[in-house]
């Protein structure tokens, strides 16, 4: 999207006066440039580099080819730990998917309903958890999910459903998609804002001839917003994958750095950041964490390369 | 035929499933603020009341601000975020400024290097940043976060604030030059103030992810003099994880002034982050 508006905007044609090299272009360009290039690319393909190296008893690094790599994906002392980071992402990724998505998606039908009264006080409190930082979002959820405070406990009571409480952060088999749930509770605002902006954009006159001919609300959605606003769920899909294969405040935050219990809710956040930085008794190890941050690139990228080469191409036949 | 006919929203039925939502977006915030403002007995006996006059307690108020900086940290966020805020509104608007006005060699092919950093996570390059800022001898400082701050929000900055300076009529610049008023003063005088809004929508979305940053503070400034307030919520919680006074008190004063900001510019603040997100 990005590539293609910018190389066929028309432009001014005036560059510089009349011959002088034009110093102005330089100044304005130059700040930008420079800190950009040296803060985020340059570490970028520094740590491609850095992930083709290995480091001595000596602490000297030396060349290593992919052996960084053949240890993460067959080495045991890696390769269990990574393949379970990478198999929990993709299980934190489908739950956003499944979950968060959908309802963004249906909320943001209702509020975009015509005539719906108080549609901008419902859309700015829903929005409230995704403003807070996931430090704070996950220390809350940590207390209330709690059996020592039982806030949880007694309000499923309540309703009748206290036998189905379980300490769900602290057990293995659901610590994940717990957690992957409070994280879709903060982030659903996303989602919700994006496909309620372009549910708005939608003309009336694409809806009202529907409406003459009798079809309820429900057929309108399904018929004719939903097809319109696919573009923005391809939008929404592709920034909660990159969240998602990037995510790590969460994890951290309410589980450790260990992501316990029994390394059940580590992430490629949380192991990348063991890896390189190293936590207790594991010491950093820059170069194999820079082999993580690439490969973590590299799903990013393939991702990212999906949404636009595919996805968009496809759906902008269908924009307005 | 009844069964032909399509399916009826009704009002009540909107409001309701409206409703529910937002109680279950907003219940798990109002439960902290509300027992932070309690004594512990009445955290673990009533914990869904609000806080009445036999329950009230500062006692986990008391305990944050002795126990911890939290003064400091939250200078500390305010330093780092308002001075990013600058950097990528004013260096993106010069740069935005030159992509869209200026035809040069090698234009198309900046603006494509520019916006890489919109998609890829600047956190995937932490491994070089931190040596780079050990080699800068920026560890532990504020201008290490906000060097990389302003890097991680100029992509986004540059490519909206270009789409704003493309709209800018060229009668305006060009009776300008025709009065013979140099490019910067161009720059400064006119097209600056035009885009004023845009700047606003820019410094909005870059805000909040800053702001609410853990992944940077713990890396590059955990010191005592230089952490942020989510960093030192984070490293509070942690210590006094069996105080549930503290806890929730500094859950809260974490929360508040958020709250209060957002209060205040959730128009604009929904508005810029829709604008950027869809441009982006």
């Amino acid at each position: 999207m990005a590539s293609t508006q910018i190389a066929e905007l028309p432009r001014a044609q005036i560059a510089g006066r009349r011959g002088r090299f034009p110093w102005h272009i330089v100044v304005f360009l130059a700040p930008a440039t420079l800190i950009y290039t040296l803060f985020m690319i340059y570490p970028l393909l520094d740590s491609l580099r850095l992930s083709l190296f290995t480091r001595d008893e000596a602490g000297v690094e030396h060349f290593a080819g992919l052996a960084n790599y053949a240890a993460l994906f067959f080495d045991s002392q890696w390769a269990d730990r990574f393949w379970n980071a990478l198999g929990n992402n993709v299980l934190f990724f489908a739950v956003h998917m499944l979950v968060q998505n959908p309802i963004a998606i249906g909320l943001a039908a209702l509020l975009s309903l015509p005539n719906l009264r108080f549609s901008n006080t419902y859309r700015t409190l829903m929005f409230t958890p995704t403003l807070l930082s996931v430090v704070i979002i996950g220390f809350i959820w940590k207390l209330i999910l709690s059996p020592t405070w039982g806030v949880a406990k007694s309000m499923l009571s309540t309703v009748g459903l206290g036998s189905l409480f379980a300490p769900w952060l602290g057990q293995e088999n659901s610590a994940l998609v717990a957690l992957s749930l409070v994280s879709v509770w903060q982030w659903v605002g996303m989602p919700l804002l994006l496909t309620y902006a372009a549910l708005l954009n939608i003309p009336d006159s694409l809806t009202e001839a529907a409406r003459v001919d009798g079809a309820g609300q429900m057929t309108i959605f399904w018929r004719i917003k939903l097809p319109l606003i696919w573009p923005t769920i391809g939008m929404v899909s592709i920034l909660t994958f990159v969240g998602n294969f990037n995510a790590f405040d969460l994890v951290y935050v309410t589980q450790g750095a260990l992501a316990g219990p029994n390394f059940a809710t580590d992430i490629l956040g949380t192991f990348f950041y063991r890896t390189f930085f190293g936590f207790q008794l594991q010491l950093g190890d820059p170069t194999m964490g820079a082999a993580v941050a690439t490969i973590m690139f590299l799903i990013i990228l393939t991702g990212v390369m999906i949404y636009f080469y595919l996805v968009q191409r496809r759906l902008q036949r269908y924009e307005l | 035929m009844a069964a032909n006919r399509p399916p009826r929203v009704s009002a009540a039925a909107v409001h309701a499933v409206l409703l529910v939502y937002t109680v279950i977006a907003l219940f798990p915030i109002v439960l902290v603020l509300f027992n932070a403002f309690k004594s512990r007995k009445a955290i673990f006996s009533q914990p869904l009341m609000p806080p009445l006059s036999d329950t009230f307690s500062l006692i986990g108020f008391d305990t944050v601000l002795t126990r911890s900086d939290f003064g400091l940290y939250f200078g500390n966020s305010l330093t780092v975020t308002l001075a990013t805020l600058f950097l990528v509104v004013f260096l993106g608007a010069m740069a935005a400024w030159a992509l869209s006005e200026y035809s040069f060699k090698g234009n198309a092919v900046l603006a494509l290097y520019l916006a890489v950093g919109i998609m890829i996570p600047i956190r995937l390059g932490t491994v070089s940043i931190l040596r780079l800022v050990v080699s800068l001898d920026l560890i532990n400082t504020l201008a290490a976060l906000i060097l990389v701050y302003t890097a991680m929000g100029l992509p986004l900055s540059i490519f909206i604030l270009s789409e704003f300076m493309r709209q800018i009529p060229k009668e305006l610049k060009d009776s300008a030059r025709c009065d013979g008023v140099g490019e910067y003063r161009i720059f400064f005088r006119i097209i600056l103030p035009l885009v004023r809004p845009a700047l606003a929508t820019v410094a909005v979305f870059t805000m909040v992810p800053i702001w609410n940053d853990l992944w940077f503070p713990l890396i590059l400034a955990p010191g005592d003099n230089t952490r942020t307030i989510t960093l030192g919520v984070q490293q509070f919680v942690g210590q006094y994880v069996t105080d549930w006074n503290a806890v929730l008190a500094s859950l809260t004063l974490a929360i508040i002034p958020v709250l209060i900001l957002y209060a205040f510019f959730s128009r604009q603040l929904i508005a810029g982050l829709t604008q950027g997100a869809v441009k982006g």
